[in-house]
């Protein structure tokens, strides 16, 4: 067939299959204003008519941290160690909001785009990391309100005499690698459940609620100390751990670091993100086929 | 050589029939293993046309079978075909929306694809914000969009609610901007789908203006399906035939609508309960029988311009106490509807006694008269509608029936040459001495 055709240069060529490790990330490149953009939109599409605007990305870790302070701190005594009880339920919650986030939104990324999908080609890894950046957007927000709290108490510790130590240490270093991680194994895991979604609807189901489950199994209410003991067998398997322990223990110096517990979750990531690309890319093909 | 844009090689697309949500883990497997080995899909079946009045045996059907064509740059090209031809298939795997299934496609240049107007369009955003959105979309660079950014403004004629949300957009600005961004994307080939079918009729020509000034001014490489021939015969000097899924023909324009409408000759004066190709079913009720018939002559397909057409609609009402509304689009033979009518009092010239009534469960039949003296000598087809009162449970029967008016001479003493328009009617002249 090639052999009667012309020398011609073509630019494109629509083929049934190619490669399952051509990512079309040059693709992605090209198309990388409309990842701003798109970011943009969420965010303009967020608060337009609310009357508190961006004020809401505030107010869910704060709530959420003096529930937990006074349900999990309070009432049920789980022991947190020496650093301030706030400070550790705002460290974990706003970690994993920011993970959740990126999964769960992911996940549902083919169903709730599958008419712009069905009308327009771009790079459909866009969407699935125009929400990465949107997450990450809105966790440095919030992440600034953690900052605040921090240095409140670091203050209070160091110079008004508070008995609730604060103790940065070297390992706060770690923290952008610890974000690109968590990332990326959000999109993966989340890349994951999206490709599948597209044929069995019940996992999208299954991730809504499993996420809440998923919570209790990452130490985000309790040390990995405490859980290492007795249950160590699903918490050590849950590549969030190492990287929630290891953000907190870096701002707080509550805690451990766990070298390998950090090592599994490094590895873990980087290899769910990859498959995620790769199934991800294998199913938005022809995706707009069987939605 | 080099001055070919997009050259389609073996084309094949196959979608799957009926539900395949549940029970196919199995199926999938047992694909996914043939697959491995190297071997075809066993459930794929090569050489079943898409023709959806005959059951295919397999699940699998092909809505394109062996597609080859080349485009040359600069040409505009129509494509044209009934429902379910695969004109739209054919524009979803060139704009890569989907893969095909079998050959390839192979495209020189950019490619910019307009199958729906204002895709992406988040009603939030102000229009100044959805025409970067949109245009990202459609695949621009954002210094381009701001390159074109006047010209689409003043194209869509917006300038006044540029910084308004577009939600508060009437429809027709919303239209005429999403068409706007589509059509100054700097791509080398047009894709365009029936999108000229909303928007007015000014907004329709200023498009079809535009579309011909891309093709024949810039040089560009135009696609264009439509069901209205006027336009494609206008804008397109190349069309494509598509009949269930196969290229039939592929040559100037005027030759492939002459070949089209003659194709549409196979006219039916009558269908029945399941032969009724439904595109949209009511919940309520359904189409039971659909036929055309002469007071004369009884069923027919053929009528003469000084008679009077009956299409007569038998629906059975599936609900008690529904209220519901028979309605007709007459087409003519260049896509254009010619009127559209039902039966309520307002729109009638009698009184139609069940309209607008809850009707028990039951079959009742509804008959439209369309007068003597009134229709050309054309082809016409019709679209049948059963609305309820909740518009968007509608049923659409789309082109079911069909005829042809032929000429009696009965107005031909005076005049014999071409008689012009869409219809023919009879009206009232008189001439006084000022």
């Amino acid at each position: 067939m090639e052999q009667n055709t012309s020398h011609q240069e073509w630019d494109l060529e629509i083929k049934p299959h190619d490669t399952v490790f051509n990512l079309h990330l040059k693709d992605v490149w090209n198309y990388r204003d409309l990842l701003w953009l798109l970011v943009r939109r969420d965010f303009v599409s967020f608060y337009k008519q609310t009357i508190l605007g961006p004020l809401w990305f505030f107010i869910q870790p704060i709530f959420t941290t003096v529930v937990f302070t006074f349900v999990f701190g309070k009432l049920a005594h789980i022991e947190t160690g020496a650093a301030p009880q706030a400070l550790f339920y705002m460290a974990g919650t706003i970690a994993w909001n920011y993970f959740s986030d990126c999964l769960t939104k992911t996940s549902t990324v083919f169903r709730d785009n599958a008419s712009i999908f069905g009308k327009v080609y771009f790079p459909r890894l866009i969407m699935p990391l125009s929400i990465v950046v949107s997450n990450l957007v809105k966790f440095s927000v919030q992440f600034g309100l953690f900052v605040i709290v921090f240095g409140v108490y670091l203050v209070k510790y160091k110079f008004l005499g508070s008995k609730e130590p604060v103790l940065p240490n070297w390992y706060i270093l770690l923290f952008p690698v610890i974000m690109l991680l968590m990332a990326l194994l959000g999109l993966g895991l989340g890349l994951i459940v999206t490709a599948l979604t597209t044929k069995y609807r019940d996992l999208a189901f299954v991730v809504t609620f499993g996420m809440q489950l998923a919570m209790y199994a990452t130490p985000i209410i309790y040390p990995l100390s405490t859980a290492l003991d007795k249950y160590h067998g699903i918490i050590r398997y849950n590549p969030m751990s190492g990287l929630i322990e290891t953000f907190r223990y870096g701002f707080t110096g509550s805690g451990h670091f766990y070298a390998d517990a950090f090592a599994y979750s490094v590895v873990s990531s980087l290899v769910i993100c990859l498959l995620g690309l790769i199934v991800f890319n294998k199913v938005e093909k022809d995706f707009v086929d069987t939605v | 050589m080099g001055d070919i844009a997009i050259k389609v090689e073996n084309l094949s697309k196959a979608y799957q029939l009926g539900d395949f949500g549940t029970g196919t883990l199995s199926r999938d497997i047992e694909r996914k293993w043939a697959l491995l080995r190297g071997k075809e899909d066993p459930f794929l079946r090569v050489g079943e046309t898409n023709d959806r009045s005959t059951a295919g045996s397999s699940d699998v059907v092909w809505s394109l079978k062996d597609i080859n064509f080349e485009i040359k740059k600069g040409d505009a090209v129509g494509v044209i075909g009934r429902n379910g031809a695969g004109k739209s298939t054919l524009l979803k795997v060139l704009s890569r929306v989907t893969v095909p299934t079998v050959g390839s496609v192979k495209i020189m240049g950019r490619v910019a694809s307009l199958l729906e107007v204002g895709t992406g369009f988040h009603p939030e955003l102000t229009g100044r914000e959805n025409i970067f959105l949109n245009g990202a979309i459609l695949g621009m660079r954002k210094h381009e969009i701001k390159k074109h950014f006047d010209a689409i403004v003043d194209f869509a004629g917006v300038e006044r609610y540029i910084d308004t949300p577009v939600k508060r957009y009437s429809s027709g600005m919303y239209v005429r901007l999403a068409f706007a961004v589509a059509a100054h994307l700097e791509s080398e080939i047009l894709i365009v789908d029936e999108v000229l079918a909303v928007g007015d009729a000014e907004f329709q020509k200023k498009c079809l203006g535009k579309m011909g000034e891309v093709s024949k001014g810039e040089g560009r490489t135009v696609l264009f399906v439509s069901h209205n021939m006027a336009a494609i015969n206008n804008l397109c000097n190349k069309s494509l035939l598509l009949k269930h899924g196969l290229l039939q023909d592929y040559d100037d324009t005027r030759v492939i609508i002459d070949k089209y409408i003659n194709s549409g000759k196979e006219s039916q004066a009558e269908v029945l309960g399941a032969d009724i190709q439904v595109k949209k079913f009511c919940s309520r009720a359904i189409f039971c029988a659909l036929r055309l018939v002469s007071s004369k002559r009884g069923i027919t397909t053929n009528f003469a311009t000084d008679e009077e057409v009956v299409i007569e609609f038998e629906y059975e009402i599936l609900v008690d106490n529904t209220i519901l509304s028979a309605s007709i689009h007459l087409i003519d033979n260049m896509g254009t509807c010619v009127f559209s009518t039902f039966n309520g009092p307002s729109a009638t010239i009698n009184v139609d006694e069940f309209y607008g009534k809850p009707l028990v469960k039951g079959k009742y039949k509804s008959i439209c008269k369309i007068p003597p003296s009134f229709l050309n000598t054309k082809n016409y087809s019709i679209n049948a509608f059963l609305v309820p009162e909740n518009m968007d449970d509608l049923g659409i029967a789309e082109e079911v029936l069909s005829f042809s008016m032929e000429e009696t001479g009965a107005m031909r003493k005076e005049y014999t040459g071409e008689w012009w328009g869409i219809v023919r009617p009879r009206l009232y002249w008189s001439t006084e001495r000022m």
